[in-house]
């Protein structure tokens, strides 16, 4: 039998087009997304048909789990920094630089006033432990209550910044008094008005606002 | 692509120096393209490509100095919604303020159809035959009053308060339960059976 033989074929790729590609996504992702904001717990938000956008800057955040845990945060940094220095004023929390420091870098804080110089002490891997057995920042019904601390949070960073929004990221199983008692909270600073936090979901047809969204898209 | 044609460099002369060895220019892309997608992955993975989404809320004007204003809803505008366990919903027409004539409450769900937005559809259909018959005035308005009890869910709240813009009912108050309202729920789930 003769022999057959097959030219040899080079097993390279040029894989220049595929770099090309990869470095075409990746820039895309560095512009069009921002990084995560840090969470101490995962909240799963109901979702909504409200299409507003949450604003960039001037936020209050604050998340309530399942287990109806409070968790308090401002976004900007320098904000921060005054908060903290005028709730160690405010509350007598004996704080240091460092430990000021640490909280304005910081996220979300979910501890009671007794507790937060020692949170504050603590490493990055020891808070992220104390943070899944936290028991949050301590609510009332009333503002006037010693321990109502979110009032005293709410306060505080409102008179730094009386442009803040005030939000609420609550979980969808989180029980109606862990959020009301926010909401009179907010009651007694005459804070009536503030917004939730909710994903998107689809107008159902036939509605009023489905219809309402028909009649302005055919407008513009 | 990526290769330079390195051939044809002429110039040498003949049967003098010795060649030099041509080396290919050509890189092994493959480690650059790895490094690209690990990359895309990082950044898939620790960023956010929506922002969230709100909804905003207005709760009523409550001064603890100033009396509570005497209530204006009329009770064939009301209807009143009771948020209870088990993502369970308790509704009525009318504020139940007539405290002879018991309102009728009916048990209904969160889905559709024939779930709390039927109610509320019907309910504003009512309103504007209402309106049309002249027994109310245009000014008149579908007025819904929802309270939630302990035992209800945020999403449940959340839901509720979605229903209202789905529906486009302007006019809604979120209001604490009273121990009537308790009433009626533990009277209904007594009639239904429920434990």
């Amino acid at each position: 039998m003769p022999k057959l033989k097959l030219p040899r074929k080079s097993t390279h790729i040029d894989m220049t087009a595929m770099c090309d590609v990869a470095f075409l996504l990746l820039s895309f992702f560095m512009l069009a997304t921002k990084f995560k904001p840090d969470e101490p717990v995962v909240v799963v938000t109901p979702s909504s048909i409200s299409k507003t956008i949450l604003p960039d800057n001037d936020i209050m955040l604050i998340t309530v789990d399942t287990k109806g845990r409070v968790f308090f945060s401002i976004d900007n940094k320098n904000m921060r920094k005054s908060l903290i220095e005028d709730m160690n004023t405010y509350k007598n929390l004996g704080l240091n630089d460092a430990e000021k420091y640490k909280f304005a870098i910081g996220a979300s804080i979910g501890v009671p006033f007794k507790q937060l110089k020692s949170y504050l002490d603590a490493d990055e891997t020891q808070r992220a432990e104390f943070d899944k057995n936290a028991v949050g920042v301590p609510t009332d019904t009333s503002v006037n209550m010693e321990s109502n601390e979110l009032a005293a949070w709410i306060r505080t960073a409102r008179n730094n910044n009386p442009k803040l929004r005030v939000c609420i990221k609550a979980d969808g199983g989180a029980t109606y008094p862990s959020v009301q008692r926010i909401i009179t909270t907010l009651a007694g600073w005459k804070i009536f008005k503030f917004n939730l936090i909710t994903n998107l979901k689809a107008t159902p047809a036939g509605t009023a606002a489905f219809e309402a969204e028909k009649a302005t898209a055919k407008a513009e | 692509m990526a290769e330079i044609d390195t051939s044809g460099g002429g110039g040498h002369k003949k049967g003098g120096v010795k060649k030099a060895k041509k080396l290919s220019t050509r890189v092994d892309l493959t480690p650059m393209v790895d490094l690209g997608f690990l990359l895309i992955t990082f950044f898939i993975f620790t960023t956010t490509m929506s922002k969230p989404k709100t909804m905003e809320i207005n709760m009523p004007f409550k001064d603890p100095s100033q009396p509570i204003p005497e209530s204006k809803v009329k009770e064939s505008t009301a209807l009143t919604i009771l948020l209870s366990k088990d993502h369970r919903v308790y509704y009525y027409e009318g504020i139940g303020s007539d405290a002879t004539k018991p309102p009728k409450v009916e048990v209904t769900y969160f889905k559709n159809p024939g779930g709390i937005r039927d109610v509320i559809i019907n309910k504003k259909k009512s309103v504007d035959a209402l309106v049309r018959s002249g027994t109310l005035t245009a000014k008149d308005k579908t007025t819904v009053l929802i309270k939630p009890d302990e035992n209800s869910t945020y999403e449940d709240f959340v839901n509720i308060i979605d229903e209202m813009s789905i529906n486009g009912i302007d006019v809604y108050a979120i209001v604490d339960i009273s121990p009537v309202d308790k009433d009626f729920i533990h009277l209904t789930e007594a009639a239904n059976g429920a434990k």
